[in-house]
């Protein structure tokens, strides 16, 4: 297993959702301040340039290691709802990946377990306009593609295909969760900002895992 | 007689001082341990859950620790800062769905009172009791 998914490849992925965040800043930002508190890609950007912060200083050993650094660092660090949010789901990964390289099963393991993580600490359900609601048809597409016996890069492809719907999906529903829920029916026509960060954390890894198969 | 520990859990670093100053006008020579973690380290709005951990953890003398929070990320620091203090301490821990101030200023009065943490959380949670009978 050669190519399997080694603390270099999941620390790749921690590094191009950080550089995503940030180029994506202003935009998970705008998202927010139609139906939040305007500091959602603040917020993530300081919670991912801390992580990456902390990579530096102190690599990792192994895969666990690694993603328990990130979430302890966002639930530190990000300030808002999304850093017990986005820790817990990282968190929870590293409870899954032991300290070997994962394969594809391991893997899509470990990002349904960081799901059951976000809705344990979130209580959110899906359609209440939540990150959930493009996490959650990730996992199931994940699972799917790989059950059916695809490559990892094709499976990748289709959980972040299934993200970006999700997310596209979240534009017509009203908040249940949130600061975004105290404003009830004027959340609807706004695309939610922590959908749109968990599309760009997929798409990441499309971007640089894909190459990786397990 | 218990020594409960207290935990403000907040946004805003002011305000969770505020609300603390409010509750000790109370009992001004009263010994109670109220902890704060409250804010970005960077002097802004929001929380975090290792600050949490360790400020329950300074909060717990051994008869356990009532957390009182304000909305949001708070609530959400609060649960995850649970995972990770000591299991022991851990057991003492209850998380108060009471209103941030006047929570605070019941349970800072029985616990300078010396009552137990049940006691102690009771009384954050019926914080709102003397507002209501007034207004409603």
């Amino acid at each position: 297993m050669a190519d399997s998914l080694d603390v270099a490849a999941l620390e790749a992925w921690v590094r191009e959702f950080a550089r995503s965040v940030a180029e994506h800043k202003d935009e998970l930002t705008a998202l927010d301040s139609a139906i939040g508190d305007a500091d959602h890609g603040a917020n993530m950007d300081r919670g991912m340039s801390a992580a990456v912060a902390a990579l530096e200083a102190a690599p990792p050993a192994d895969p666990a290691a690694l993603l328990k650094q990130v979430g302890m660092t966002l639930v530190s660090k990000v300030g808002g709802a999304s850093g017990p949010l986005y820790g817990t789901f990282f968190l929870r990964m590293a409870g899954v990946l032991g300290p070997d390289p994962a394969d594809d099963e391991t893997f899509a393991r470990a990002l349904r377990a960081g799901l059951d993580g976000v809705v344990a600490r979130g209580k959110a359900a899906p359609g209440d306009k939540t990150m959930l609601d493009a996490l959650a048809p990730a996992c199931d597409a994940l699972d799917a593609a790989l059950a059916e016996g695809q490559p990892l890069g094709a499976a990748l492809a289709a959980a972040a295909a299934a993200a970006t719907e999700g997310r596209d999906a979240t534009v017509p529903l009203v908040a249940r969760k949130g600061r975004a829920s105290y404003l009830g029916e004027r959340s609807a026509g706004h695309q939610d900002p922590g959908a749109t960060s968990t599309a760009l954390l997929l798409d990441a890894a499309v971007t640089v895992l894909s190459g990786s198969a397990g | 007689m218990s020594r409960v520990g207290l935990v403000v859990v907040s946004h805003s670093r002011p305000l969770a001082e505020a609300a603390v100053t409010l509750a000790r006008q109370m009992l001004p020579s009263a010994e109670v341990t109220v902890e704060v973690a409250a804010g970005t380290d960077d002097g802004g709005l929001g929380t975090d859950a290792v600050a949490v951990s360790a400020a329950i953890t300074a909060a717990d003398s051994g008869d356990g620790v009532v957390v009182l929070m304000d909305l949001g990320s708070a609530v959400m620091s609060a649960e995850t800062a649970l995972e990770l203090v000591d299991d022991d301490v851990r057991e003492r821990v209850v998380l108060s769905s009471a209103p941030l101030v006047e929570g605070l200023v019941g349970a800072v009065v029985v616990a300078a009172g010396g009552a137990d943490r049940d006691r102690v959380a009771a009384e954050a949670l019926r914080g709102l009791a003397p507002k209501q009978a007034h207004l409603d």
